[in-house]
């Protein structure tokens, strides 16, 4: 089994499965003398990447292509209706900007929330016990399914303590509001934004902290000058990765959002009467459209998907261009 | 120590042609000896130190990590108007003797140091850390300037810890003097803003020694500041290490004893954390008192 990847140009693969590639001449290592399990894993790696990317590019080409067909541009300011056929039910234009809405809001939450554990993590780490406590804590809600955060933030929401988030009705606290599901949400966004920015604060070589401690300066001053704008690519990465969790999210959403199709906004003044009321999102919107929700109509899910989609490789683009301008910046030899 | 060298030292090839020895050129403008033992540095090229004032005591000072001594008991005087040189091979406590005299050794928890460090006849225990860090400043290993314009690196020392309140405009003279000691300004003046990290490897580490600089402080600590660069920049660096003396105390910890030997006025040898010999750099290298610092100079172990 020959793959064109690591062949030498001077001995050409007699036969065997083909896999193109990109490969240049005077490629690095010939797998013409390796033994043949290690042939065979080669092969299946190939095989499973290229399968992979397969399968992204179907979902996107058909998201793309439904997408485009079903997509109207009034749907994103029409908002959803009761109604009998495809031309009475609106769009989702409540669903969009509810999706904005518990994207910044949960935001708010995880991203500070997130850098700050993780300078403390790697900066601070003292107690180390509670260091460790802190570590296994973040892992283990990263591990948590959020249909279980879901119910967890229930409990919290329906307290009469935190009826000032949600509608209440003769002392029965509702608890379900943009300010329930975004707290529960900024969660599930949290242990991927203090993964990413520990490693960007992990990747920062010692000598370069000494170096700031050297000239007088203290903890402090150079985590929040040199410290913090040396990851930000990471703290970028961090923030874009949660952001999609957060506007992928459904679990959350149904339960503690509401399965309404549309902002209910409660008492109060503007933007706190639709915060505290129940609505929805893009996710809860496809899921309710598909054919096994309760709208069933498919088309406009696919619209909503697509939209959904645009947001998410938008999303990966801006870390892309992060990056990139952080490559202009340069970086410590080691 | 009268362990033979490591045979990689002696390694022969049966067939090779007996090696061609080649007489070091001779410089006849030096007064100063060439140094015996073995010992083959380039000459110096540094006159005598026009003054000298003591600006640092060590004082019997011992750190150790955990439980393993690093330096024991090692006194010096560390002077304005010379440079003074830390040798021995790797491991000897030289750094650590360096980093404890801006109190870095602090930021590792298991080090404790035992005996006094003066600093213009104050313990520097009793200087808040940060003052005493602007006063003794240090440049490192590997060049590593702030992810941030050249300008912006400098007015970082010089602004209030965190703050960014000071105007670009009323720190450019600072700015400017301090790279121009570093001899970088004449390089740099075109391209402040342009980012540190895209300087070369000598431009970065003068960069470094500008910022070093910049807090005006007293005494200088270079921890082999040239052995990630190319012998071009380190010798730039060399003139500026020597140039720097009179405005501050120089303290520079090599590997390369040639380098000690080119700019070092004093040289302290240090061997297993103990300080075996501290002498001027011609003595030390010329006429060694200690048995095993004439066999470090002359290359048997190290």
């Amino acid at each position: 089994m020959e793959s064109s990847l690591a062949t030498p140009p001077a001995a050409p693969p007699p036969g065997g499965p083909q896999i193109p590639s990109n490969a240049t001449k005077g490629a690095v290592e010939g797998s013409a003398t390796w033994r043949l399990s290690d042939r065979i894993g080669l092969a299946i790696c190939w095989a499973l990447g290229l399968l992979f990317c397969a399968i992204a590019v179907a979902i996107a080409v058909y998201l793309f292509i439904q997408g485009i067909k079903y997509l109207k541009p009034s749907m994103l300011v029409t908002p959803a209706a009761a109604g009998f056929s495809e031309g009475e039910t609106g769009g989702f234009s409540d669903a969009f900007v509810g999706t904005l809405i518990v994207g910044v809001m949960g935001m708010a939450i995880a991203l500070p929330a997130g850098i700050a554990i993780a300078v403390w993590l790697v900066e601070y780490g003292r107690p180390a016990a509670l260091a460790r406590v802190t570590e296994s804590t973040i892992e283990a809600i990263a591990g948590i399914p959020s249909i279980v955060l879901a119910l967890f933030g229930t409990v919290i929401f329906s307290n009469t303590a935190l009826a000032f988030l949600s509608r209440s009705n003769e002392g029965v606290v509702f608890g379900r509001s943009f300010f329930a599901a975004s707290a529960m949400l900024s969660l599930v966004a949290l242990p991927l934004i203090v993964a990413s920015v520990r490693e960007g604060l992990h990747s920062i070589p010692r000598h370069v902290r000494e170096a700031s401690y050297a000239v007088g300066k203290t903890k402090a001053a150079t985590t929040r000058r040199i410290l913090l704008p040396a990851s930000r690519p990471q703290v970028a990465t961090g923030a874009m990765l949660g952001l999609g969790r957060i506007i992928g999210d459904t679990a959350i959403i149904v339960v503690l959002l509401g399965a309404t199709q549309n902002f209910a906004p409660v008492g109060g003044n503007f933007p706190f009467n639709y915060l505290r009321g129940a609505g929805t999102t893009l996710t809860n919107f496809v899921y309710e459209a598909s054919p096994t929700g309760n709208l069933n109509q498919p088309q406009k899910a696919y619209a909503a998907a697509f939209v959904l989609l645009l947001m998410v490789l938008a999303l990966n683009g801006a870390v892309d261009i992060i990056h990139r301008r952080a490559r202009k910046v340069g970086t410590w030899s080691s | 120590m009268t362990t033979p060298p490591p045979p990689i030292r002696r390694l022969e090839l049966a067939d090779a042609p007996p090696a061609q020895v080649v007489e070091a050129p001779v410089h006849s403008d030096s007064s100063l000896p060439a140094a015996p033992g073995g010992f083959t540095g380039a000459r110096r090229s540094i006159g005598a130190p026009q003054f000298s004032i003591r600006r640092m005591e060590i004082d019997d000072v011992s750190v150790s990590y955990a439980n393993r001594d690093a330096v024991k008991g090692v006194s010096l005087p560390v002077r304005q108007g010379e440079v003074l040189s830390l040798i021995g091979p790797s491991g000897c406590g030289k750094t650590t003797l360096l980093r404890s005299l801006n109190r870095l050794t602090e930021l590792t928890s298991t080090a404790t140091l035992t005996g006094r460090i003066l600093l213009d006849d104050v313990d520097i225990r009793l200087i808040e850390p940060t003052l005493l860090r602007r006063r003794v400043t240090m440049v490192f290993q590997q060049p590593n300037p702030f992810p941030m314009s050249v300008f912006d690196n400098i007015a970082y020392v010089l602004r209030e810890q965190g703050s960014r309140r000071q105007r670009k405009k009323a720190l450019e003279p600072a700015v400017h003097s301090a790279l121009d000691r570093a001899g970088l300004f004449e390089e740099v003046k075109d391209n402040l803003d342009h980012p540190a990290l895209k300087l070369s490897g000598g431009q970065q580490q003068r960069l470094c020694i500008a910022r070093a600089l910049a807090a005006e402080p007293e005494v200088l600590l270079l921890d082999e500041p040239c052995s990630a660069l190319d012998p071009q920049s380190t010798q730039v660096i060399e003139d500026l290490i020597v140039k720097l003396r009179d405005d501050v105390a120089v303290v520079i910890v090599t590997h390369n004893l040639q380098q000690a030997y080119r700019i070092a006025d004093h040289v302290a040898f240090m061997y297993l954390g103990d300080l075996v010999e501290y002498n001027s750099a011609t003595a030390l290298f010329g006429s060694p008192r200690e048995q095993r610092t004439q066999e470090y100079v002359s290359g048997a172990f190290g």
